[in-house]
């Protein structure tokens, strides 16, 4: 690799934030609206029968949950649509054409993609102090975990972004695959309250351990060892890596 | 001049076994104009992939100012602009900001002077801050032009810039192109129509069926293939035609109603006045005349059939 155009990156970049922000109110509202919601229906209507997991109020054990479920399914839908519309508008041939490799347009795409989910993580952390308190026991953790979570998802967005061949496509991984995963990753509960069998199927989903890594980061609580989900998200980043980088060697999807 | 850019035996083919090139080689001098004419399906718009990236060659080599672009592919890319056949462009964004995001990929600097001055000279200053989805399809033609020159390439390519194209417009594109090439500035179009081609390039590549059947001065070729017939329809038919119009190439059709008249459109003198005002002389009078030019099927079948011989 003759040095990286790092123009190029940050003109992808810049590009795609400016579409985030030419439609920031829609943006925000849709996913501030459905945290309100789940704050009502799982904070407050059954919360209220709960009482408290492992020692934390329930309102504010779900909000790291709430949060890795905002960050995984906007860092999916923001970096699939983003490789996918120039491909429908035909776009797509300036990257393709211009002094630009698989590492600037993954960068710029995926560095926005995930940009965008974080920021409406902490919008949706933001609006969570209205409702309880939270106390973040590790802010760089918290941090550190909702950036790679978006990172490897923006990654998994971006291939799905690049495999799609219709709107249809686009829609079904996130409806079919992230959504399930989230929910039963325990983002309403914590995994030791399944029996033994269901907690060692849930411990298969590796999102599990993204949303108890991040729970960590808030309470010093975790379903599994922190190392462990550090490990997890970092596999996932290098694995999407390999196979983005295998789509522009072979051009699959991209070149005839 | 120096070659800027060096063809040498490319070749395309494809999974399903199509040879959509095969085996071309050509050389393009630095600040000439190239028109490669072919039917629709001959290779035009493989080639031109090829040179920017699109499509990956099964063979051959391609140089753009000494850079392959295949193994130093951003150096080659960085000289090259692309206006591709198929308007495509982001409905939502302006003008303005979709040639300063292409200058960016390129990894320009920021320069608004030079933005300024192409959307300037594509007429679409007045449009900077308009959504593309607005324009009409001329308009959308000249950002794509103006995106492909936003990093100031020293090689231009128009994959059929006036297809599906009004004559105002086309005009209009011919004389972007004329001031491009007063800047210096290679291009490569494709296109079906001679008299494009005759308007605007030095030389002229005819490609069919994957193949580069010849690459010619414009001139040549034009004197070569620029013949027109003339076909004058008589009121009355001729049992034969008249001795004192003998010589001249005249036929007569087995009716005896059609006089046909060959001539060359650059010749100073087509002769067809002069026929005209002797048949008036004769007593023949015309009821009708019409011109046909050998077209461009023509020469490629005339072409094609000479490689196949």
């Amino acid at each position: 690799m003759t040095g990286i155009n790092w123009r190029g990156v940050g003109a992808i970049f810049h590009h795609e934030m400016m579409r985030f922000f030419r439609t920031i109110w829609q943006s925000l509202a849709s996913p501030v609206l459905s945290t309100v919601l789940y704050f009502v229906v799982f904070g407050a209507a059954i919360g209220g029968r709960i009482q408290s997991v492992e020692g934390v109020e329930y309102g504010a054990f779900i909000v790291p949950g709430l949060m890795m479920l905002t960050v995984l399914q906007q860092s999916v839908s923001n970096a699939s649509f983003g490789i996918y519309f120039p491909k429908f508008s035909g776009t797509i041939y300036e990257y393709l054409v211009s002094p630009v490799g698989w590492v600037e347009v993954t960068m710029g795409f995926v560095g926005a993609a995930a940009a965008k989910a974080l920021l409406i993580a902490l919008v949706i952390l933001l609006t969570s102090f209205a409702f309880v308190g939270v106390h973040i026991l590790h802010p760089f953790w918290m941090l550190a975990f909702l950036t790679l979570s978006a990172l490897g998802f923006s990654l998994l967005g971006f291939i799905i972004g690049l495999w799609a061949k219709s709107f249809e496509q686009l829609q079904i991984v996130p409806m079919m695959v992230i959504m399930p995963l989230v929910f039963l990753g325990g983002a309403f509960y914590s995994a030791s309250m399944l029996p033994p069998f269901w907690e060692a199927v849930a411990k298969l989903n590796p999102v599990l351990y993204l949303i108890s890594g991040v729970r960590w980061s808030f309470f010093g609580l975790a379903d599994v060892p922190v190392g462990v989900s550090l490990a997890a998200v970092g596999l996932m980043v290098v694995i999407c890596l390999a196979i983005i980088r295998w789509i522009f060697a072979t051009g699959w999807r991209l070149r005839d | 001049m120096a070659a800027i850019i060096e063809i040498d035996r490319l070749s395309k083919q494809y999974g399903s076994g199509t040879r959509a090139l095969d085996n071309v080689s050509m050389s393009i001098d630095e600040g000439e104009i190239i028109a490669l004419l072919g039917p629709n399906g001959a290779g035009k718009t493989t080639m031109i992939s090829i040179i920017c990236g699109l499509v990956v060659p099964t063979g051959g080599t391609v140089r753009v100012g000494g850079h392959d672009i295949r193994t130093d592919w951003r150096a080659a890319r960085r000289l090259i602009g692309l206006v591709p056949q198929e308007i495509a462009l982001e409905p939502f964004e302006k003008v303005i900001n979709c040639v300063r995001f292409t200058r960016g990929l390129y990894g320009m600097p920021p320069d608004e002077a030079y933005v300024e001055r192409i959307l300037r000279a594509l007429s679409l200053w007045d449009k900077r801050d308009a959504a593309t989805r607005e324009l009409s399809g001329g308009m959308k033609r000249r950002v794509l032009i103006a995106k492909a020159l936003a990093h100031q390439p020293r090689v231009l390519f128009l994959d059929e810039p006036t297809a599906g194209v009004d004559v105002a417009l086309r005009r209009e594109m011919w004389e972007v192109v004329a001031d491009l090439r007063r800047e210096g500035v290679t291009i490569i179009l494709t296109t079906h129509y001679l008299e494009e081609a005759e308007q605007m390039a030095d030389r002229i590549g005819v490609i069919a069926k994957g193949r580069l059947l010849l690459v010619r001065p414009t001139a040549e070729l034009i004197g070569e293939f620029g013949r027109k017939t003339l076909t004058i329809e008589l009121d009355q038919p001729l049992q034969a035609i008249p001795a004192e119009l003998h010589g001249r190439g005249l036929g007569l059709s087995d009716d005896g109603r059609r006089l046909s008249f060959d001539y060359d459109t650059r010749a100073d003198r087509t002769g067809i006045a002069r026929l005209l005002g002797d048949l008036a002389a004769q007593g023949i009078s015309v009821r009708d005349v019409s011109t046909r030019q050998s077209s461009l099927e023509d020469v490629f079948l005339s072409l094609v059939s000479e490689d196949a011989a």
